[in-house]
């Protein structure tokens, strides 16, 4: 792929910049633990956590940059952070 | 047509000449009278441009950077603690790919405080993808903006440039420059066509951010540039000189260097200084010749290598010095001069406006000749 000179482009190239790849850490989520609270939502930095088809949350690894503020901050302990191997 | 006047207001006519759209630039001696100048033909209407007033050198640079990515052609000019502080917008200026021209009229930098003339301050951003031409004379510095507006505006440059002259030596002197006239200049240099623009109506963002799987391929980038650049500075001076009669499409110069056994390097106006010494020696049968580095960056290794290999012991003066190493030229000629055996000695010389004298070119000459290491010339008594 040939380079943009002055590295410049179009508005809207934040989404192809995948933040996913800074990842050290992962975080599981444990639908058994989960209460739904959606605090991990609020708090995610990226915005990157959001509510599935059956209300749980869960993360966009393609995004998610593995701060662990959601398994911090989680109430029923209920997201792990998992060292990932790439 | 020739004119006597003082090398700042020479280089402000130059710069009127070059129809630049938006100057935005900070007072700093010894650059004042540049700026000063350019102010006045603004106010009078000499001069169609934004003269954007700002509070420091940081906030120049950076309206200048903003006003080149918008499509203008554009100026500043600078020195010393001023362009230390354009630090940062230097670099994002060649990152974003900006053909910006900053005259730097060459002083020291503190501490401690000094006003006069060494050439610290541009070879301290060496490294930050800008060209760097440095003049002689106040001709020489005059016709380098006509050259470098046409070099950073080609598309396969795009690259900033500092023209940098030395500051009071050639800034504050009256000599005679012939001033290119409106019809030449605009016969030379086409009107600013930039690659790409901010427009409202297309947006684009410059200078974006590149992980580390591109960014290390956005420096490649600059640097292929910045070699680029050679060859265009090449073809530039050719056709300036076909038109004007003025020769500047070397990047480096020789002066009685075909036969020279010591050869001096060495950039700036010093180099007259060195040429009346060459010729004092010469007619006391010495063979002592000058290679001048007009063309810092990009750096003109081969063209140095090649005009340096008959020389018998080689003398590269420094009119600055990276600390805990060597003077910035002598280790790059070193350096283009690798696999050689000439002997190439460095001597740092003239920090901050200590005057350089025709017996201290010679003595330099006769160190070289001793083989005299690497080293501080002219120190006073008192740090030995």
């Amino acid at each position: 792929m040939a380079l943009a000179i002055g590295c410049r482009a179009k508005p809207g190239k934040s989404r192809d910049n995948k933040t996913g790849s800074w990842r050290v850490f992962k975080p599981v989520f444990d639908k058994e633990k989960c209460t739904k609270c959606g605090l991990c939502m609020t708090l995610c930095p990226e915005g990157c956590i959001h509510q599935t088809d059956e209300e749980f949350v869960e993360p966009d690894y393609t995004y998610c940059k593995g701060c662990g503020i959601c398994a911090e901050e989680c109430p029923g302990e209920g997201i792990a952070m998992q060292q990932e191997e790439k | 047509m020739l004119e006597i006047t003082e090398g700042s207001h020479a280089v402000a006519e130059a710069v009127r000449l070059c129809r630049p759209q938006v100057i935005s630039a900070y007072p700093i001696t010894p650059q004042t009278h540049i700026v000063e100048a350019l102010a006045d033909m603004v106010a009078n209407c000499q001069l169609d441009a934004e003269y954007i007033t700002v509070e420091n050198e940081l906030s120049a640079l950076s309206a200048c950077v903003g006003a080149s990515a918008a499509g203008s052609r554009v100026y500043s000019a600078t020195t010393s603690q001023g362009l230390a502080l354009m630090f940062e917008v230097c670099f994002n200026a060649a990152g974003m790919r900006l053909p910006i021209v900053m005259t730097i009229a060459n002083r020291a930098l503190g501490a401690p405080l000094s006003i006069w003339n060494d050439q610290q301050d541009s070879i301290s951003l060496r490294d930050s993808g800008w060209l760097q031409f440095y003049a002689e004379d106040n001709q020489e510095a005059t016709d380098l903006h006509f050259i470098a507006y046409k070099v950073c505006e080609d598309h396969s440059v795009l690259l900033p440039a500092m023209i940098c002259f030395d500051g009071f030596i050639l800034s504050h002197v009256y000599e005679p420059v012939d001033m290119l006239s409106q019809e030449d200049v605009d016969r030379y240099l086409p009107a600013f066509t930039p690659y790409q623009r901010l427009d409202a109506a297309d947006p684009i963002s410059f200078g974006m951010y590149a992980t580390p799987e591109y960014y290390h391929e956005f420096r490649y980038e600059i640097d292929n540039a910045a070699k680029r650049a050679k060859e265009v500075i090449k073809k530039a001076g050719k056709e300036f000189n076909t038109l004007f009669g003025r020769d500047y499409s070397a990047m480096v110069e020789g002066y009685r260097l075909d036969d020279a056994e010591t050869a001096i390097v060495a950039m700036g106006s010093i180099c007259g200084t060195i040429k009346d010494a060459i010729d004092e020696m010469r007619e006391e049968g010495m063979k002592v010749g000058l290679l001048k580095i007009r063309v810092f960056r990009p750096f003109p290794s081969e063209e140095i290598a090649q005009a340096l290999s008959r020389a018998k012991h080689i003398a590269v003066l420094d009119k600055n010095i990276s600390l805990g190493a060597k003077g910035a030229l002598a280790m790059e000629v070193r350096d283009a001069l690798y696999g050689s055996t000439i002997p190439v000695k460095g001597y740092v010389i003239g920090l901050g406006g200590r005057d350089v004298r025709k017996k201290d070119i010679k003595e330099i000459v006769s160190l070289a000749q001793k083989g005299a290491n690497d080293q501080f010339y002219g120190l006073r008594r008192e740090v030995l």
